[in-house]
């Protein structure tokens, strides 16, 4: 073909060859990555999804830290399977608070998209201090460390704010509390009413059980709350998607 | 555009290119290697006309074929349902009171309940439901709030201990080391190992404080309660443990033990498949 025959055009001048190479990733990059913006079937309006409490926030950032990621999805894949094993399948608004978010890729453990609400507060404890204890044949680590290192909320507000920058709408009043939040969490015998009103369904207990704020407390409290934030029995689902 | 230059030993058009004296030749490319770049490039355009893929205005392109992973699951599901749906009708309907599912039934959802309960219940109780401590063994016919059909469907619909159901089994045993000393704490500890063992001595202070503590939920003989989930302490069977520091540790703080309410979580044929399986495990009364 003539054109094709053009191409020691391209190749002498390096100008030309930028402009052209320039043009062709913006195509791409254009069908690829602005339709997100303006298609709304991207991520579906779905009820009951909040951002992360104090508490949970920090949780999440210890699961990230310990690389838990690692072995550990977050995402049910349309599947029978996974459905009939984890729940629901996943939906991308469940995660639309996550910066970045935890689907994962490898699954050496379950999948923990919905593990919030189904093991007592006392066996995360078990199962993190010593994951034998509880599952014999499971090869995870020990993270018994957790309950020994005492947090406080001294930065939490900062972190939510650093979310805020990237798109989670805590609002000034969400952020003024943060401190307050972040401790009320872990004591069902304070006022936790206003805790609540900001984060709907979040889960008051002593996680750990000791008397110390720890981070086995945060990541609890991160974990029982996974997956639990949209109430399925009033979601129905577009079967277009 | 200047006329290529020639190579003159294999009769093949230069690219111009030339490297001390080096040039480079300009062979075509292989035909079944251009026809495969083309094929797969008509099967992609072809694809992309089949199935969900063009971004437009208002959403993607739904595709020729119709295709939707959320419609494929919802259909691949039904479709399991109704291979099993005379049992699963068998199995809602049956009468858990008088336990006389059929051979077959009964073979189904001992399979359906050992599924569900590798699943969803053996982090806790253990692949082989032996449980581990704090996680009631299943295996055995001790059960602390009851082991007849009902009673087991019962625990698992609700739960014991949740918030978040409100028909959960629900019962708390006083921190006892707010109540009594650690003296008492101690004697106590010592009959109820003399309980367990079956020679507790009946005019001891350990009796008396027995009496007077532990009586009115564990019953006079140490028997335990189903009513409000009070283990028996009069056999060797311990959820927590029964050396003595052990013991000093569920006296003085208590236990607690939480189950989540699979009611909320599980189909109600999963629920009563899964009570008949733990049921069949040996202890079913």
């Amino acid at each position: 073909m003539p054109i094709l025959d053009k191409h020691a055009l391209l190749e002498r001048s390096p100008t030309l060859l930028l402009t052209c190479s320039l043009l062709v990733v913006t195509v791409g990059g254009l069908v690829e990555i602005a339709p997100l913006f303006w298609l709304e079937n991207t991520i579906e309006d779905v009820e009951g999804v909040r951002p992360y409490s104090p508490l949970e926030l920090t949780g999440r950032d210890i699961y990230i830290r310990e690389g838990c990621y690692t072995c550990h999805s977050q995402m049910i894949r349309p599947m029978r399977d996974e459905v009939e094993r984890y729940g629901h399948y996943s939906l991308a608004a469940e995660s639309k608070y996550d910066h970045p978010f935890q689907w994962g890729s490898k699954r050496t453990g379950p999948d923990l998209a919905r593990v919030g609400g189904r093991y007592s507060d006392a066996w995360h404890v078990d199962h993190l201090m010593d994951p034998q204890s509880v599952v014999p044949e499971s090869i995870m680590p020990k993270y018994a460390f957790l309950a020994e290192t005492v947090i406080d909320a001294d930065y939490v507000d900062e972190l939510m704010a650093t979310h805020r920058l990237v798109g989670v709408p805590y609002t000034d009043a969400h952020i003024a509390s943060a401190r307050a939040d972040f401790t009320v969490q872990v004591d069902p015998d304070e006022d936790f009413d206003g805790l609540l009103a900001r984060y709907p369904g979040a889960a008051v207990a002593n996680f750990d059980g000791l008397p110390e704020l720890t981070e086995m407390d945060a990541l609890i409290a991160y974990l029982q709350v996974l997956g639990t934030m949209v109430d399925f029995s009033t979601f129905t689902p577009d079967p277009s998607r | 555009m200047r006329e290529p230059d020639r190579d003159e030993t294999t009769g093949v058009d230069t690219t111009g290119h030339s490297w001390d004296g080096i040039t480079e030749l300009n062979n075509p490319l292989p035909r079944w290697w251009l026809w495969t770049l083309y094929l797969t490039i008509i099967w992609g355009v072809g694809y992309t006309i089949a199935y969900p893929a063009w971004p437009m205005i208002s959403g993607a392109t739904t595709g020729l074929l119709g295709y939707s992973t959320r419609a494929a699951v919802v259909e691949d599901i039904a479709q399991h349902k109704a291979q099993n749906e005379g049992l699963v009708r068998e199995l809602l309907a049956a009468d858990l009171d008088t336990l006389a599912p059929t051979e077959d039934l009964h073979r189904y959802a001992v399979a359906r309940g050992g599924s569900v309960f590798r699943a969803q219940c053996s982090q806790c109780h253990g692949s082989g439901a032996a449980g581990a401590k704090g996680y009631p063994n299943l295996l055995d016919d001790d059960w602390l709030w009851g082991g007849d059909l009902n009673a087991i469907r019962y625990s698992i619909n609700h739960g014991i201990r949740n918030e978040t159901d409100e028909d959960a089994r629900y019962s708390q045993m006083p921190a006892f080391g707010d109540i009594l000393k650690a003296g008492e704490i101690d004697t106590l500890v010592g009959y109820v190992t003399q309980l367990s063992q079956g020679d507790a001595a009946s005019d001891s202070t350990g009796a008396t404080l027995f009496a007077d503590n532990c009586a009115s939920c564990h019953g006079d003989a140490g028997l335990g309660d189903r009513e409000q989930g009070a283990p028996n302490l009069a056999d060797a069977i311990w959820l927590y443990g029964g050396d003595a520091d052990s013991l000093t540790q569920t006296i003085t703080k208590a236990r607690y033990g939480v189950m989540p309410a699979w009611g909320q979580r599980l189909s109600e044929e999963d629920v009563r498949a899964v009570s008949i399986y733990v049921h069949s495990l040996g202890g079913g009364e």
